[in-house]
């Protein structure tokens, strides 16, 4: 796996404040990296000292080995950035906007003409390529900005929100895209709705107040999840307590929590001990005491518990 | 120059693309006139030249000048796109250069529309028309010289109208550093040679050597540095900025 991006020791004081504290990860070709934080986190301004928006007070970025302090213009013709918020300039139509962006980065002519055409293409936006910006939808203007973060084709995609404001389709669009072109790249995409991790990310790393608190797969986190392999169950309502004191007995049973009752039906949630495989004890041991298991699922886990513990844990 | 180029291209359509541009050059074009022909007694003086007309050039500038070069800055700063800008292969310096240029050019396109004074002082007599295109370029050095001020100015905020006021208020003191009010603030403590200096800055005396036609090698190096300094600082606020 070839590294592309790298990060060291990367600090940002504004003032007083601490944005960013020593963050150090890199992403390598074909990985896209999900980059989650509450707001406030040091997300952006991470964003921004890596693409060369914002000097570091400390430490070094490097984009495929370019220091970005030392070698600004190397590392920035290497990168496709999409600000938060997405801004352009609204007078602009989507074209004359990429044909501006497309020659400050070098391209003219036929190639350039060619480029703007596969931009258009991969983000929809031909039917609006000569209305003036400011007139657009804030779902075209997100996608006016993607088209300009990826117009040279960069290795390295570093992407602030993509999909914030888009409504589901056009952020099943954008997430397809990213998909396609994670191939060849590495990306960077910073969100906060979780649900886009499990859809396009290989990794995550979750900062919040400035420091890294996890760097691991989805499915890693998953695990950390205190549901990560519960058994959700349903039972008969007149045997849900005994139901419940039975696989309390288990030793690899921390909890058992009763969810709600319809129709006469129990559901009941078993928490195991250290994520334990509880499922097949537990049908078992109802099935020895003449318990009828309705139905059984083994839960995954849910990243917004584990974001949650790891951005406000140990916080005041 | 490909990207210098690029940016003029863009921050001049922009500017035609809002009203302001058709605002700035009728006005423009009114208050010249205005200002040369009751106050500056344009056919009363009775000679075929037009320095009734060049005169007032600096005090339309002093207010109109800083309205061109307020958004330079201040609006991508507003907008965010001084990001989308900023993280582009461009150097600091271009953009700022690009940025000048396009308001320059701006002001040129403005001060090239009032050719039919020209005109009329060509059809009533026969003026010294070498002199009257040495003024033309003198007028257009002091609105670049006003431009490049203003810049700096838009560069320090993200507010249109302070970066106006601001640029207006450092234009007025350029342009009246030659009149007593403001060298009798300097007499009382500082040394001759610094009041002289202060005095040296005036555009305004700069200025009436332009009007009469006379290209001087001191007022040509004078503005040059004063335009080059401002566009030095312009870079250095820019990327101040990204320190900070």
């Amino acid at each position: 796996m070839q590294e592309m991006v790298r990060l060291e020791r990367l600090t940002k004081r504004f003032g007083a404040v601490q944005a960013v504290d020593g963050v150090s990860f890199s992403v390598a070709r074909g990985e896209v990296l999900g980059f989650l934080g509450p707001n406030g986190a040091g997300k952006s301004t991470t964003m921004r000292m890596l693409t060369g928006f914002v000097l570091p007070t400390s430490g070094t970025a490097r984009v495929m080995g370019f220091d970005v302090v030392r070698e600004p213009r190397r590392a920035k013709e290497r990168i496709g950035y999409l600000p938060e918020g997405a801004p352009s300039y609204g007078d602009m139509s989507p074209l004359g906007f990429l044909r501006f962006v497309g020659e400050m980065r070098g391209i003219h002519g036929k190639e350039l003409a060619r480029r703007i055409g596969v931009a258009f293409e991969r983000t929809g936006l031909e039917e609006v390529a000569n209305r003036p910006i400011e007139t657009l939808s804030k779902g075209f203007r997100r996608r006016v900005g993607l088209a300009q973060a990826i117009l040279h084709d960069p290795p390295v995609l570093v992407l602030d929100e993509p999909t914030d404001g888009l409504d589901p389709n056009q952020k099943h669009e954008v997430r397809k895209l990213v998909r396609e072109m994670s191939r060849d790249k590495a990306i960077i995409v910073s969100t906060h709705i979780l649900e886009e991790v499990d859809a396009v990310c290989d990794r995550v790393v979750i900062i919040a107040r400035g420091r890294i608190v996890a760097d691991a797969r989805p499915e890693e986190l998953e695990r950390r999840s205190p549901t990560h392999n519960a058994v959700r169950l349903t039972v008969d309502r007149e045997r849900a307590t005994e139901a419940m004191d039975a696989i309390r007995t288990l030793n690899t049973v921390r909890e058992v929590r009763r969810l709600e009752e319809v129709n006469g039906v129990a559901t009941l949630l078993a928490l195991p001990v250290d994520g334990a495989d509880l499922g097949a004890q537990v049908s078992q041991l109802l099935y020895g005491r003449g318990i009828r298991i309705e139905r059984l699922a083994v839960e995954r886990g849910r990243l917004d518990d584990v974001f949650r513990e790891l951005t406000q844990g140990g916080s005041a | 120059m490909d990207i210098v180029r690029t940016v003029v291209r863009r921050e001049l359509a922009a500017y035609f693309t809002t009203p302001l541009a058709y605002v700035f050059i009728v006005i423009f074009l009114a208050l010249a006139g205005a200002f040369a022909f009751f106050l500056g007694g344009f056919f009363e003086r009775g000679q075929a030249d037009l320095e009734s007309f060049f005169v007032f050039h600096p005090w339309l500038y002093l207010f109109l000048v800083p309205a061109v070069a307020m958004r330079l800055w201040a609006e991508e700063r507003r907008t965010g796109t001084i990001e989308l800008l900023m993280t582009l292969p461009a150097s600091t310096f271009q953009i700022v250069l690009g940025k000048f240029l396009a308001a320059w050019i701006f002001t040129g396109i403005a001060l090239a529309l009032t050719f039919p004074f020209w005109l009329t002082v060509n059809y009533l007599g026969e003026p010294d028309n070498g002199v009257i295109l040495a003024a033309y370029l003198g007028s257009w050095a002091i609105a670049g010289a006003f431009i490049a001020i203003g810049a700096c100015a838009s560069a320090l905020t993200k507010n249109q109208v302070i970066a106006f006021v601001l640029g207006a208020a450092i234009c007025f003191l350029f342009l009246m550093s030659g009149v007593d009010l403001v060298l009798a603030a300097f007499r009382g403590w500082a040394p001759d040679w610094f009041v002289d200096l202060v005095a040296s800055f005036s555009l305004i005396t700069h200025f009436n050597e332009l009007a009469k036609g006379v290209i001087n090698a001191a007022t040509a190096v004078y503005l040059a540095t004063l335009v080059g300094v401002c566009l030095l600082v312009n870079t250095l606020i820019v990327d101040l900025e990204k320190a900070r």
